[in-house]
């Protein structure tokens, strides 16, 4: 990773360092100057925000671990101990509890955004795919992390969710064995989803640092949607970017805090705080917020698919759902392959424009129903909404390449946010 | 614009989360103007040492309250002579503590203890009380839906059961229950608890106090973190202030 043509520094220290490891270079070149289209507005403020909730959440979880034991015994004792007598426990676990849910949000805005203004397209498609990967791997964690507390949803939320392995044919029932390191979620499973709960945060930090060096290879997307041409249309990093999005993160840490320090629980479940008991099933299972609307579409399926007349059954209906809860991940990861339409920004894009919004309003009623008991009406409606998820993928945005009018687009950055101010101005 | 939108996200979002939920009980649970609520909530000292003399009397008959020492009591505004005095009320077999003959002896508890348990253990608890455990109160303020409102509720909420409704033995009718059968019988009625402080004894105000009392139980470190909420909050919207006029006038010869 040499920066090619240094610069001199003035300072002797930082230039005896920067002539063996260039870092100052790499650092005023990624984050100093890095060439930034100078259109963004807000929405762009959220892959930062996501980075500092990441970075908060590897905090207070190595400082929680130092109180916590994972064991079955003593882990609700010890959680418990950390919010009464450990010195800010209580603090650190608000903080680490919501601090996820903040996480999901700033996440769940950032692929938004993604896709608002079609920036996993060519050339950022692997930008994007390790986008994905990273949310795969934050579900991981979080799930994980939700179990520690040794709660009854986190016992109960453990057993459906490791029990949906076992649809797979042939080989589930062997992996939920390997997932639990027995016959049911006991001490072992807590065991291994706390060191794996440890592990992952810094695999995403790896895959994260993937995602960014991609990044400041393609350069940033932008609300137009069109590449930069020059210098006109771009800023650099420093200090335009670094301070608007230190702005966004202030704001967004002061709902943040709203919720940490005067509605903590808000987004808990209170069968959590009473200990996990494996004779006692609650009345209904939910798993966290951010993972409603996956749920949702778990729980569609709930018909068997077999040949007609024959009674052969070539589906059924558990591993349907589980597949069609993995398949809604994996649908986001093609995106850029099923999405060949040349423009990318949905402001140009009418059409698309409003499929994605149902898209995102479907996103919701989903997350609706999968908090629901699944009963009465609630079940046609999450199918409904479930054919809609898939058929936006592969229905939609495939047609949408061919048939859609494209509105014309400005020519530059710098024409365009000229013409705004103008236009305002007047 | 954007901002609008976002927090607007954040709201629809967070209607979602479990606890906006309709609760499971079939009476809805009527919520109750706590001194707690809100964001300068803080718990009534009096109502807390009222509550707490109501589980002493009557809850810790059959209720354990494990996570909770006597030292907590300091937050309830008795002093460490006091406290001395209300743990040494009890005693307890401390293991760690053997007489010459390597028994472990029986000694009045100290502020450093655990609430004394009614009950060896659940097998004896179960037993006392028909089948029926009694669950733990130290964080049963946070583990129903509604919380204190609940437990408000579930107290004053024992009834006749309507017609037709046949019980069976040991349990009772209560509008507020899931399902509206209970193994517990109604604990409190009036008279039952002699307050010193001239508050009525009622048991509308003993459940009062009492749901107060376990709020604080499940929740102790409430008032701290709602002051270092404010000072956070305060100190966050300054520098939210800040950060946005450095942007602007940074920003301020872009856009021209």
């Amino acid at each position: 990773m040499s920066s090619g043509n240094r610069e001199k520094l003035d300072n002797p220290v930082m230039e005896w360092v920067d002539s063996r490891l260039p870092i100052f270079s790499l650092l005023q070149k990624e984050y100093g100057i890095f060439p930034t289209p100078k259109n963004f507005n807000y929405f762009w403020n959220f892959g930062a925000i996501a980075m500092v909730m990441l970075s908060l959440m590897i905090i207070t979880g190595i400082v929680l671990a130092m109180s916590y034991a994972a064991n079955t015994e003593i882990a609700f004792d010890s959680v418990e101990r950390i919010m009464r007598d450990v010195n800010h426990g209580w603090l650190l676990r608000y903080l680490h509890s919501n601090g996820a849910s903040f996480f999901f949000i700033a996440v769940y805005i950032h692929i938004f955004r993604g896709m608002y203004y079609g920036s996993y397209k060519q050339p950022r498609e692997l930008l994007w795919m390790l986008g994905v990967l990273i949310f795969l791997l934050m579900m991981a964690t979080a799930f994980m992390g939700y179990v520690l507390p040794w709660g009854q949803m986190s016992f109960w939320g453990a057993t459906v969710i490791t029990n949906l392995f076992s649809a797979i044919p042939l080989v589930g029932d062997s992996i939920v064995t390997l997932l639990w390191g027995g016959f049911s979620v006991d001490n072992p499973t807590l065991n291994r989803f706390f060191a794996l709960h440890y592990l992952f945060p810094f695999l995403i930090v790896g895959v994260v640092f993937l995602h960014v060096w991609a990044l400041h290879v393609t350069g940033s997307n932008n609300p137009l949607g069109i590449e930069p041409k020059g210098k006109q249309d771009t800023l650099p990093f420093h200090p335009y970017y670094t301070m608007k999005d230190s702005f966004g993160i202030v704001v967004f840490l002061i709902i943040f805090a709203g919720f940490v320090f005067f509605a903590p629980n808000y987004m808990g479940h209170p069968d959590n705080y009473i200990p996990a008991n494996p004779l006692v099933t609650p009345t209904h299972i939910v798993p966290e917020w951010y993972f409603l609307p996956f749920y949702a579409i778990l729980r569609a399926i709930t018909f068997d698919i077999a040949i007609p007349f024959t009674g052969l059954v070539l589906c059924p209906a558990k591993l349907g759902g589980v597949l069609l809860m993995f398949g809604s991940i994996a649908m986001l990861f093609i995106l850029p392959f099923l999405d060949k339409h040349p423009v990318r920004s949905a402001r140009f894009r009418p059409w698309y424009k409003i499929a994605l919004i149902l898209f995102v309003i479907n996103a919701f009623v989903l997350g609706v129903c999968g908090g629901k008991p699944a009963e009465g009406f609630w079940v046609p409606l999450a199918q409904l909404c479930t054919v809609y998820y898939f058929a936006f993928f592969v229905v939609i945005i495939p047609f949408l390449n061919k048939k859609e009018p494209v509105v014309p687009l400005p020519n530059s950055i710098n024409e365009a946010v000229l013409n705004k101010n103008t236009k305002a101005a007047s | 614009m954007m901002i609008k939108f976002t927090l607007t996200l954040l709201v629809v979002v967070l209607s979602f989360s479990p606890l906006a939920q309709a609760g499971e009980s079939s009476h809805a649970v009527e919520k109750q103007n706590w001194g707690f609520n809100g964001p300068f909530g803080t718990f009534d000292r009096g109502a807390l040492q009222r509550g707490f003399q109501v589980y002493t009397q009557v809850c810790s008959a059959c209720h354990s309250m494990k996570y909770l020492s006597y030292r907590n009591l300091s937050d309830l505004g008795y002093d460490e002579s006091q406290i001395k005095a209300i743990a040494a009320e009890n005693t307890t077999i401390d293991m760690n503590e053997l007489d010459e003959e390597g028994e472990p002896i029986e000694r009045p508890m100290r502020p450093s203890d655990a609430f004394k348990n009614p009950y060896k253990n659940d097998q004896q608890a179960k037993y006392a009380n028909s089948g029926a455990l009694p669950p733990d109160l130290s964080l049963i303020a946070k583990a129903r839906a509604g919380g204190p409102d609940y437990l408000y509720g579930l107290l004053t909420g024992y009834e006749e059961p309507p017609e037709g409704v046949v019980l069976a033995s040991g349990q009772h009718w209560n509008k507020v229950m899931a399902g509206n059968k209970i193994a517990m019988a109604n604990p409190l009625s009036d008279d039952v608890v002699g307050y010193s402080d001239g508050s009525p004894t009622t048991a509308a105000q003993y459940s009062k106090d009492v749901s107060e009392f376990l709020m604080w139980a499940a929740e102790p470190k409430m008032e701290i973190r709602k002051r270092t909420g404010i000072k956070v909050i305060l100190f966050l919207l300054v520098f939210a202030g800040l950060m946005y006029a450095v942007k602007r006038k940074i920003w301020a010869d872009v856009k021209k």
